[in-house]
């Protein structure tokens, strides 16, 4: 049993082409570009990238939670199958939206509301999106709920502020299980909290996903505490998919070049490897260069990188570079040239 | 007390003679009031810490959010009055020679902050923000501060400096305005540079760069640095020796090495327990972590703080008596009882966790 993704089952999410693109004063943000994806059912895949490389946007994406100033939203979606992306709003809000997919957001420990107490909050997303269940009802399962991430059942009818960080993360997550959801999508679940309180949280999301297997889409930058969970691991940088691998391999491994340089640059505890950064800064998404994006700061660069690579599948695993052309088997997903025409 | 070999906690640490910045049994803590009047007890953020830093020498202090890490740093930068003890500067207490006294010494002294954003201020340029500490320290001739900002910019690589010297702070990216801040901290050639988490609000690409940029700087000029930060992974390519925190207090003090390598205190042990290196392996087992939280800073637990989330707690010592700083390993201090010679017979299991 490694980490295989399986290609043969019907995945739990699945997006073709997303395009999400942004309208701001200085023009147009291609915050999402032409993004395929998959991911299997009891698995959790990772998207690491650094800040403004539209992870939290691919989240957005996913789940329908635009702001004002979209300018293009288009492309698949399909959750267990189903093109999500067909759905109206309303629809799409009533069967999918917490009843389906689910979200712990960033920051989740002051995404709750002030002023509600905690249990009613948790028991809120079950109130609206199933008609046959008492507020009673809900209640009890909100308690189940908090049994099962580790908050004291005294807590039940206390207020946010009355909680510590990570106890309202623990909530937050409470909150995102409690429909029974195909996926959860947690945005940097970890970030602001302490090492303890981070492993601690850790080990939650662990039980649940071994004990439901649950999927996990898990939006991080910090690589290390990734591996806590990681089944597959996807890369992103400036707006595009360039890596999806399984975890065993990626972490021993990675293949596009961002990949292992952003793996060097994470300090280990005890490892004797000396840091390397990397040189640069991502370009802008508002003009982003037309070849590969990473080209300008890539040691590995050559004359083909001015034209954007495609999605090569080298064995189980896929990578946007050209460095792996001749030992790839096929190319996944929207090839470079429809990129073209889509625009 | 007892006989045994540990220094006994009220007795001063042994003053050597060069050291920089001397902090002597330090006290801070904050009032409660009730209704606004009336003393309802302290918030005992640092409780009887005592350390010494030679200059050229950096070390770093650990400990998670609320341990009182950002109090004693306040406390060094001059910014709260302790309640007790004193911080001795090349020998002087820096709070006795009132307002200008702290003058002095506050220019000798950097500041790097955490968030590099929120640390500069918005409406001024660059410029304007690395004039301001030459102009307080009375530097008159124009052509002369900006000479001096000229090479500190290049010594913090914003180079060429022209570019960046009439830019405000939104038009710089993270990694640049972080570079601004330690050149502001550098522009007044302090012995000793404080920096609170300098790189937690970067990404992983750019925190290797600067934290490559601060050794460099402290290598250069033969800095003293204070680093504090509650991510022990990245102490490591920073400092030469490591102060754990845990609720007010110092629990152990090591070589960096000697502390990554040989853990002593459970608690320093749970830390590093929790710390995950990138590694597929790590999603296949649960981490082990102590239970509980962090105590109250107002009525902190007796004995040692750690006692309630601790395996190898001796009842009836650990939670009555404040445990002393014992010497496990040469220069390695810890403050916990399971050193003390009474207790060799308990500190086997934590010594057989420590060898997995």
């Amino acid at each position: 049993m490694t980490g295989q993704p399986a290609t043969s089952a019907q995945p739990v999410l699945k997006t073709e082409d997303l395009v999400l693109y942004f309208r701001t004063t200085k023009g147009i943000v291609q915050a999402v570009d032409h993004v395929d994806f998959e991911l299997a059912e009891s698995r959790a895949v990772v998207v690491i990238g650094e800040s403004g490389c539209g992870k939290t946007s691919f989240a957005k994406a996913v789940l329908r939670l635009l702001p004002r100033n979209v300018d293009t939203y288009r492309g698949r979606v399909y959750l267990d199958g189903e093109d999500i992306m067909a759905l109206n709003d309303e629809e799409f809000r009533l069967r999918i939206r917490w009843a389906k997919l689910s979200l712990v957001p960033q920051a989740a420990m002051n995404a709750l509301n002030p002023v509600l107490r905690v249990s009613d909050q948790v028991a809120e997303p079950l109130l609206i999106h199933s008609h046959d269940i008492s507020k009673e009802e809900a209640l009890e399962r909100a308690r189940e709920m908090f049994r099962y991430v580790g908050v004291p059942e005294s807590f039940l009818h206390r207020y946010p502020f009355e909680l510590s960080g990570g106890m309202r993360q623990r909530v937050a997550i409470a909150m995102a299980l409690i429909t029974n959801p195909r996926l959860i999508i947690l945005d940097e679940p970890t970030s602001a909290l302490d090492v303890l309180t981070q492993a601690n949280i850790m080990n939650v999301l662990k039980k649940i996903k071994w004990e439901t297997g649950t999927s996990y889409m898990l939006i991080t930058h910090d690589v290390a505490t990734s591996s806590e969970l990681a089944d597959d691991v996807a890369v992103m940088y400036a707006g595009q998919m360039v890596e999806h691998s399984d975890a065993e391999s990626f972490f021993s491994e990675p293949l596009h070049p961002y990949a292992r340089m952003l793996m060097a640059a994470v300090p280990k505890l005890r490892g004797d490897a000396d840091l390397e950064f990397i040189p640069g800064q991502p370009p802008s998404l508002l003009d982003p260069p037309s070849g590969c994006r990473f080209a300008e700061r890539c040691p590995f660069r050559f004359d083909k990188c001015a034209q954007d690579p495609p999605m090569f599948m080298v064995g189980d695993r896929k990578v946007k570079c050209w460095l792996f052309e001749k030992e790839a088997q096929g190319v996944y997903g929207s090839t470079p040239a429809a990129v073209a025409t889509g625009d | 007390m007892t006989t045994m070999t540990h220094t006994a906690p009220a007795a001063p640490p042994a003053t050597s003679e060069n050291a920089l910045l001397s902090v002597r049994h330090l006290k801070v803590w904050y009032e409660l009031r009730k209704w606004g009047f009336g003393l309802a007890g302290y918030v005992k953020a640092v409780d009887d810490v005592s350390f010494d830093l030679h200059e050229g020498e950096a070390i770093a202090i650990v400990g998670e959010s609320g341990c009182g890490k950002s109090s004693l740093m306040k406390a060094i930068l001059g910014l709260v009055q302790p309640h007790d003890g004193q911080i001795l500067y090349q020998g002087q207490d820096i709070f006795a020679g009132g307002r200008a006294g702290l003058r002095w010494y506050r220019a000798q002294v950097g500041y790097v902050q955490q968030d590099p954003f929120g640390a500069l201020p918005p409406f001024m340029s660059v410029r304007r923000i690395l004039e301001e500490p030459l102009i307080l320290i009375g530097m008159k001739n124009r052509e002369e501060r900006l000479a001096r900002i000229r090479e500190v910019m290049e010594e913090v690589k914003l180079s060429p400096p022209d570019d960046f010297l009439n830019k405000f702070p939104h038009m710089l990216s993270g990694g640049q305005q972080q570079r601004v801040v330690i050149a502001r901290a550098m522009i007044r050639n302090p012995k000793l540079l404080v920096a609170d988490e300098p790189v937690s609000m970067l990404d992983a690409s750019v925190r290797v760069e600067i934290l490559k940029l601060l050794r460099q700087i402290q290598e250069e000029h033969n800095l003293a640095v204070i680093y504090i930060t509650h991510d022990l992974s990245t102490v490591r390519y920073f400092s030469e020796r490591i102060f754990v925190m845990y609720a007010g207090k110092l629990i152990e003090k090591a070589a960096t090495d000697e502390l990554l390598w040989h853990p002593q205190h459970p608690y320093t042990l749970a830390l590093l327990n929790a710390i995950s290196d990138p590694d597929a392996a790590n999603a296949r087992k649960l981490r082990e972590v102590p239970p509980g939280e962090p105590p109250s800073l107002v009525a902190p637990p007796p004995g040692c703080r750690f006692h309630p989330r601790c395996k190898y707690r001796i009842d009836g010592v650990c939670d009555t008596d404040v445990p002393p700083e014992f010497e496990a390993r040469p220069g390695h201090f810890t403050a916990c009882w399971l050193y003390d010679e009474r207790f060799a017979e308990q500190r086997r299991a934590l010594e057989a966790d420590l060898e997995a």
